[in-house]
């Protein structure tokens, strides 16, 4: 089986570290499986834990009383989920759910906050990877809520 | 069913006067979208047209609009044509009944420029009821299947339930189309990705040797044309359809313009460069 | 000018070119004074020419007062053009049944017999007005078979301007002052000591066969002279000056300029400017039925850029505000009209600054765009 630091090296998020950046990451994660359905954080849940995807599909949801669970994101292979582990309160605000079979790589958060205050020069790489992931996401997001393809009507 | 009782054919009918075509059937795709199906009343012929023109449709005496054909070019018997329903002359038009007689006039405009992306490979964006315009250049560009590389659909809609054509989706597949779909938003019986297209992009492994066809609303357009220059698909290679209000169908009215362009002269469709900067310009 | 085509016509004989026409089976259309402005209309006769008068125009300002003399034509452009000739200003395109089904049937669609005209009296900003708009309305994708040039069905007598108005510019978009060709015949009015009389030019063989039948004199150097004269006078009269040294890239860089806010605030969006231009050709096509649901026809009628719902797409307007709506019309005019049919949309005539109600004057936002990239620049 591939380590940990080879495997992460070819995700984006994680592309351009020395190998012992990817190493010290590495040594924060685990191989998980998640089954089709379960649940891998919930909202409200202290956010120690953070995930990248290997293989398979992760709904990001938010459930809505009466409306049932809305789905609000996709993120398959190659994506890293979760940021609000590395802001306080470390609290996560969505729920993620296994939409099918998943093999994840699950990191320790409070594990790797300790290495970054150590490592500035860790943290610093790492947060300019996730704030570029962040732009990503929320110019998506922005493009998602424009609602598109709705039937659009002039504001009065 | 009505008779027709208009001039001979001898003379030739001036090109505001519309061709009767029966309604043959319908199809609903979505809660606002029929797929109507229409032949020619007036004469054996149907309609030859090129992927990516449109025809000024009107019934009940409602008023007439400018349509993309939907329809499959290779077949020249039947004209179809995907509407959605947003206004009284839309409306009038997805109301028709089997048997009934809409007006056609065209078809009208340029096409998607199949032929010329042969031996490249090529991804189709599609936004919403986008799709309806390109789907004459899938299906084109599956009916020479070998003369391209891979060929990679993109397909974007608000909901599961506004998807359009969603068992040609699995035909497609099989047929040599890569399929990508995903949802603005969905409830927990979709099990697909959610996310707006743009997204897609990056999941399907694209690169500079694409070209690409794009259709959607003018947002979707235009952010789906910046993701794909992230992946060097751009300039003259990548083409958008294009729309503005239509009254003549024939560089008589000028409504139709964008910019220096007549869009049912020079257009709906535009490569990229061409166009780029009078989209990008507000209220133009 | 040369001596061997030009004749001259005094004016006591003017009557008879009318006469001569009306012979012909024109009906002829020339100036006349309506509600206090110069229309063009049927005349008989050439005391129906509004004579004497002249024309005092500005931005947002036109009068008509009365001249020393009795030219005839002695004025310059007025509210109408000759556009409603080749573009009527509404009409009917087909009519047909409808029934309760929703079936439209039995269209028959109207062909007008165009008119046999004369125009008398068409200015050379006119008379290229004329070739602009031939050259879009018969440039369709699909032709209309019934439309035929303007240029080849109507009798034109052009009259080259003796004098310029005060918003004109036709020397800027070089259409003018004097018509070198286009026309059947061309006439200069001179009024001298003692004399008033015409000089003719036939610029082709029906007006050469026509002007044969009526009593002319060869034009004696002096007539010619007088004849350039006027022409040079109306030259260098100009009221307005428009530089369209690359007018078409100066617009196209200038898209975001703050002066499109400035004139916005001004614009009132009536679209009398698209009215009275002589190449606006903009329409719309609506589709009526009757109260009973049992008839449909299809219409065709003026439009304007400057309306909310020209540009209405699913969703909303395009152009929602007037900034958008002032430059796509100032733009189309001068600039992309120029990518769309080959030449410029505008031909100097000054309508369109006379008739504003609140006087924009286009050559002044052509020149406030112009010297802002020509300012230097502001150091910090």
């Amino acid at each position: 089986m591939q380590a940990l630091d080879e495997l992460i090296a070819h995700v984006p998020t994680f592309a351009g570290l020395t190998g012992e950046q990817r190493k010290l990451i590495a040594g924060c994660g685990q191989n998980e499986h998640v089954a089709a359905g379960s649940m891998l954080f919930s909202e409200g849940e202290p956010a120690n834990t953070f995930y990248l995807v290997r293989r398979g599909l992760v709904a990001l949801e938010v459930h809505a009383p009466g409306r049932g669970p809305l789905r609000i994101e996709t993120l398959e292979a190659g994506e890293v989920i979760g940021w609000s582990w590395l802001f306080e309160p470390y609290r996560w605000q969505l729920d993620a759910r296994a939409l099918e079979p998943c093999d994840v790589i699950a990191f320790d958060a409070a594990c790797l906050r300790g290495k970054t205050e150590e490592d500035h020069e860790l943290g610093y790489q790492l947060m300019a990877r996730f704030a570029a992931n962040l732009v990503d996401r929320l110019q998506a997001t922005r493009f998602q809520l424009l609602d598109v393809y709705g039937n659009t009507e002039v504001p009065a | 069913m009505a008779t027709l009782k208009s001039q001979p054919e001898s003379e030739l009918l001036g090109p505001m006067v519309p061709e009767p075509f029966v309604l043959r059937s319908k199809r609903q795709e979505t809660e606002d979208t029929w797929t109507l199906e229409l032949v020619s009343a007036a004469r054996e012929r149907g309609i030859a047209f090129a992927p990516g023109q449109f025809t000024m449709i009107e019934a009940g005496g409602a008023g007439e609009v400018p349509i993309s054909i939907s329809g499959d070019p290779s077949d020249t018997e039947t004209l179809t044509q995907t509407i959605r329903a947003v206004g009284l002359a839309t409306a009038a038009i997805c109301n028709a009944q089997p048997g009934q007689l809409l007006g056609i006039r065209g078809p009208f405009g340029n096409s998607w420029p199949v032929q010329r992306l042969e031996g490249l490979d090529v991804v189709v964006a599609a936004g919403g009821i986008g799709l309806a315009p390109l789907r004459p250049a899938i299906l084109a560009l599956l009916a020479n299947r070998e003369r391209y590389g891979r060929l990679v659909l993109l397909y974007g809609a608000r909901t599961p339930g506004q998807m359009l054509f969603v068992e040609e989706l699995h035909e497609w597949h099989n047929r040599g189309f890569e399929v990508h779909t995903t949802v603005d938003s969905a409830g927990p019986e979709w099990l697909g990705h959610v996310g707006v297209v743009t997204r897609l992009i990056g999941r399907a492994d694209l690169d500079s040797g694409f070209a690409g066809l794009t259709c959607g609303p003018e947002i979707m357009m235009r952010l789906t044309a910046l993701a794909l220059a992230d992946f060097g698909i751009e300039g003259e290679r990548l083409y958008v359809s294009t729309e503005r209000n239509m009254q003549c169908g024939i560089g008589h009215c000028g409504h139709c313009q964008l910019g220096p362009w007549l869009l049912c002269r020079d257009g709906p469709v535009f490569d990229w460069q061409t166009i780029a900067h009078w989209l990008q310009l507000r209220e133009v | 000018m040369t001596q061997l085509t030009s004749r001259v016509l005094e004016r006591e004989a003017f009557d008879s070119l009318i006469d001569a026409l009306a012979a012909r089976g024109y009906a002829v259309i020339a100036p006349t004074v309506r509600d206090g402005a110069i229309v063009y209309d049927e005349i008989a006769t050439s005391a129906q020419l509004p004579i004497g008068l002249t024309d005092e125009q500005d931005g947002g300002r036109y009068r008509l007062v009365a001249r020393e003399d009795d030219a005839l034509f002695g004025y310059n452009v007025g509210p109408q053009s000759w556009k409603r000739f080749q573009l009527p200003a509404s009409r009917r395109l087909w009519r047909g049944a409808l029934d309760a089904n929703g079936n439209v049937s039995e269209i028959v669609e109207d062909r007008d017999e165009p008119g046999r005209y004369a125009f008398l009296g068409v200015r050379s900003c006119e008379l290229r007005a004329m070739g602009i708009l031939d050259r879009v309305l018969l440039g369709a994708t699909r032709p209309d078979p019934t439309e035929r040039s303007v240029r080849a069905n109507v009798f034109v007598v052009a009259v080259q301007c003796g004098q310029a108005g005060g918003t004109c510019f036709c020397v800027s978009m070089e259409t003018g002052p004097t018509a070198q060709d286009g026309f059947d015949l061309a006439l200069t009015e001179v009024l001298e000591e003692g004399r008033h009389y015409f000089v003719v030019q036939a610029g082709s063989n029906d007006g050469a066969e026509l002007l044969a039948e009526l009593p002319t004199e060869p034009a004696r150097p002096a007539e010619l002279e007088a004849a350039t004269t006027a022409h040079e006078r109306a030259a260098a009269q100009m009221g307005r000056e428009l530089d369209i040294t690359d007018i078409r890239d100066l617009l196209y860089r200038n898209y975001d300029h703050p002066r499109w806010d400035e004139v916005a605030e001004r614009c009132l969006t009536c679209g009398n400017c698209t009215m009275v231009c002589p190449t606006c050709f903009c329409t719309t096509v609506e589709d009526v039925t009757d109260l009973a649901g049992t008839h449909v026809e299809r219409h065709q009628r003026w439009d304007s850029c400057f309306t909310i719902d020209y540009s209405h797409i699913a969703g909303g307007a395009v152009r929602s505000s007037p900034r958008s709506r002032y430059r796509q019309w100032m733009t189309h005019k001068l600039a992309t009209w120029i990518d769309q049919f080959g030449s410029s949309g505008c031909v100097g005539c000054g309508r369109c600054i006379t008739w504003c109600p609140v006087g924009i004057d286009i050559t002044e936002e052509a020149r406030a765009i112009r010297a802002s990239e020509e300012e230097p620049v502001a150091s910090a």
